[in-house]
């Protein structure tokens, strides 16, 4: 094989591979994003329909309520708050006053299915996720106030 | 008084570093003897010097002085001994100095086991260490000052995060951070032969023993933390595709690539310029996973209250690393001449296809885990990348290469003969077949996906014999071959567990009233009930289940849910039946009922076929490392090649 041929199926070989691995990778990030939303843009209206989604905030207090192995509890950003459902194993951390994020879908009555529900694990430590819910939504506060 | 002599040390251990960084480097360019000769003792000088202070603050969590903020922080008198001592690393601050410790550590080795290296090369190489130990000093001692005093100290410590209270804190930090660091000397090996000009097939051998050594803790690092996770935090997965374990995971794909573009460079003088990218990127990533650990910009398991001044100080430490090296990389490259030619057929185009692959896998990976952050920063809000993309991303592109880790080690360098190749394993190709069709029917229902990958299994090991018969039969082989057969052969092992226990697991949450069974693989537990047992600093509710398989009683399992008295947060301690083809697991999630004792639980119990053969498979690829790097021909001293390279050395001043 000449040089020119050999360096030629080489570089080929290697865009090939590229290229398979690009398409693997956009169409598996297309269908595995899921996005970020707070419990005033889900209250809002504003959260995606029919399609996976975190919210993230601090666990309502005395809000929890089990029954068997599916767990109710509200989802709060101080400013608005929503109900979730859950059913199977909470993580350890998992507390009222605490802050949470949960991965799911929202039904047609408002309130949100988990599939998934984020452990984090360190008392002191606040997912960021929901520290930004808390954040967005007294800044919201502040500015209605001014 | 002992907390300020190891803030003291620390301070000193800078200024010996930059003289470590300085000299030596200016020296060996400038082909001056006496500062050459400056790299050994004060590569010795800073070992001792961070080792002192590292003493000091085991000595403060010793003897609970919580006048020390972070011994306050993070321990307190009711911890057990081997958990206080732990604990020096149990936060951020003394991870860092532990992370320091071992960098010296590294130096301080390569100072004493390369006296068959010329001493120009010795003292580059200690240089760059010294450097990039300013820079983590620099880190520690101006963000992350681990002997902070408090004005008013508490007469009790806060105590460990229970979930580091556990036998894996002693042992999984360490590894890691051994093989983190280790990625440092591949890079400095690779930045001296830069700076002298010098890459060649003596410096791929210098630089090999050190690189697979790296690995070899990375890979058992890594694979600890796996076993950890599994066992700890009681979600019985073994790998979560968290941003913390890609950020120890990215750097392993890039060292295993380097490991075999060294072994071209060495053996047939391709791929330099290759190798020393790699080297630069095992490095940069290492550090990059440093800055996600502990910036805390990403959700994660690892995610500890952090502060983001410090993020900000990695990020800058990792652009100068990145940034110099690439600068010395663009003005060196060019010179490097061109290695060995090789056909389109051999094994050096056998090695470039892995290398292609396994930074390709990196890059995929690099991408998930910072595509968030990305969108982030462009304002297109906050999202979260799931484990399905890794898995979609991640499995086809490793598929090709455990076809390839069967043709690589049969093929000859510079021109193989693929016919012969494909005459000699075609009893492999037979085999992977007979094993993707037979297998799966053996461990229960047949999948698509089960059946691939123990088609590629069959594959792996039949080709593994039959390379081991035909290299028996031309005489004994070294040391380093062996290494390398057990290492591809524990990456079958491995295969076959994560195939495994993908498939077949089973996992039930269950409601469970004392008296009730739950079934899952053939297994029954019987739940008998909880009572109340005092542990060293903690009160666990323990669980007593009776494991049966076929109806015969196998044992009791006690899985826990402790309450420490420091802490408002409780932890499960799963229980575990640990076999050779299957773990069954079992944990307790939360009282149902006010009565503990005697009401219902929620419980999770899993079937986990085959799941220990993940970390067995971890284990003998260390083990191949280890015995790849222990090979005689490493700690020859080329008499002449050592003279000659000595010349241009100072021929390239």
């Amino acid at each position: 094989m000449k040089p020119r041929h050999k360096r030629f199926a080489l570089i080929g070989g290697g865009l090939a591979a590229i290229g398979i691995a690009s398409a693997l990778v956009l169409n598996a990030l297309d269908s595995n994003i899921a996005f970020f939303v707070t419990p005033t843009e889900v209250v809002e209206g504003k959260a995606p329909q029919g399609k996976i989604f975190r919210i993230g905030g601090m666990v309502k207090e005395g809000s929890i309520r089990r029954d068997n192995l599916t767990v109710h509890f509200a989802i709060t950003d101080t400013a608005r708050e929503v109900p979730v459902t859950y059913t199977g194993i909470l993580p350890d951390l998992f507390q009222e006053g605490k802050g949470a994020v949960a991965q799911g879908r929202i039904n047609p009555d408002g309130t949100f299915s988990a599939t998934e529900v984020l452990a984090k694990h360190d008392e002191n430590y606040m997912p960021p996720e929901a520290q930004h819910a808390v954040d967005q939504a007294q800044k919201a506060q502040k500015t209605i106030k001014q | 008084m002992i907390p300020e002599l190891g803030h003291f040390a620390l301070i000193l251990a800078f200024f010996v570093s930059l003289v470590q960084g300085v000299l030596p480097l200016v020296g060996a360019q400038k082909n001056r003897a006496d500062w050459v000769a400056v790299a050994r003792p004060a590569t010795a000088a800073a070992f001792l010097l961070v080792g002192v202070s590292f003493a000091c603050l085991t000595w403060a969590f010793y003897v609970n002085d919580f006048s020390v903020e972070y011994v306050a922080g993070h321990s307190n008198t009711q911890l057990p001994l081997m958990y206080r001592l732990s604990a020096v690393w149990g936060g951020h601050e003394g991870s860092l100095l532990l992370w320091v410790f071992m960098l010296v550590g590294w130096a301080a080795a390569v100072a004493a086991f390369s006296r068959q290296l010329p001493a120009a090369m010795v003292a580059r190489v200690l240089g760059v260490l010294g450097l990039v130990t300013v820079g983590l000093l620099a880190f520690v001692i101006l963000t992350s000052n681990p002997f902070d005093r408090l004005l008013s100290p508490p007469a009790e410590g806060r105590s460990l995060n229970p979930l580091l209270q556990d036998p894996g804190l002693i042992y999984h930090p360490p590894l890691l951070y051994m093989g983190y660091v280790g990625m440092a000397v591949a890079y400095a090996f690779a930045m001296a032969a830069l700076l002298a000009g010098q890459l060649d097939a003596a410096w791929a051998r210098w630089s090999r023993p050190w690189t697979t050594v790296a690995w070899v803790f990375l890979t058992l690092g890594i694979a600890l933390g796996s076993w950890w996770a599994y066992y700890e935090l009681g979600w019985g997965g073994w790998w979560f595709w968290d941003p913390v374990e890609n950020a120890s995971f990215m750097p392993w794909l890039v060292c295993t690539a380097l490991i075999h573009s060294l072994a071209v460079t060495e053996k047939r003088g391709s791929f330099k310029n290759w190798t020393v990218l790699l080297a630069i990127a095992a490095f940069s990533l290492s550090l990059l996973g440093t800055f996600l650990v502990r910036s805390g910009v990403l959700t994660s398991v690892h995610a500890f209250a952090t502060d983001p001044k410090r993020g900000l100080f990695i990020l800058i430490l990792l652009a100068v690393v990145v940034g110099a090296s690439l600068l010395l990389f663009a003005a060196r490259a060019p010179k490097v001449s061109l290695g060995g030619r090789f056909e389109l057929v051999s094994r050096e185009t056998f090695l470039l296809v892995n290398n292609v692959l396994l930074v390709v896998a990196c890059g995929a990976v690099l991408l998930g885990t910072l595509y968030p952050l990305i969108v982030d920063a462009f304002g297109g809000g906050k999202i979260s990348v799931g484990p399905p993309y890794f898995n979609a991303v991640f499995i086809p592109i490793m598929m090709p290469l455990l076809v390839l880790v069967a043709l690589g080690p049969v093929a000859r360098w510079k021109q193989a003969d693929l016919p012969a190749m494909l005459k000699k394993l075609w009893p492999a190709a037979v085999a992977a077949v007979a094993a993707g069709i037979v297998l799966p029917m053996l461990a229960g229902e047949w999948h698509a996906y089960v059946a691939l990958a123990l088609a590629l299994v069959g594959w792996m090991v039949a080709a593994w014999v039959l390379q081991t018969v035909e290299r028996l039969k031309a005489g004994s082989p070294t040391v380093s071959w062996w290494g390398m057969q057990l290492a591809h052969f524990g990456l079958a092992v491995f295969v076959v567990g994560v195939a495994m226990v993908g498939t077949y697991e089973e996992e039930r949450d269950v409601r469970m009233e004392p008296g009730e069974t739950v079934s899952v693989g053939g297994h029954t537990f019987k739940f008998l009930g909880v009572h109340e047992s005092r542990g060293p600093n903690y009160t666990a509710d323990v669980g007593t289940f009776e494991l049966s398989q076929d109806g015969k009683l196998l044992r009791l399992l006690h899985p826990e849910k402790r309450d420490y008295d420091s802490s408002q947060m409780p932890m499960t301690e799963a229980a575990i039946d640990a076999g050779f083809t299957r773990d069954v697991y079992v944990s307790l999630a939360e009282p149902l009922s006010p009565d503990k004792e005697n009401g219902p639980w929620a419980v999770r119990v899993y079937f986990k076929p085959f799941v220990d053969w993940i970390w067995g498979g971890c284990l003998l690829m260390s083990l191949g490392g280890l015995l790849a790097a222990a090979d005689r021909r490493y700690r020859i001293r080329a008499k002449s090649s050592a003279a000659v390279s000595a010349n241009a050395a100072g021929a390239a001043a």
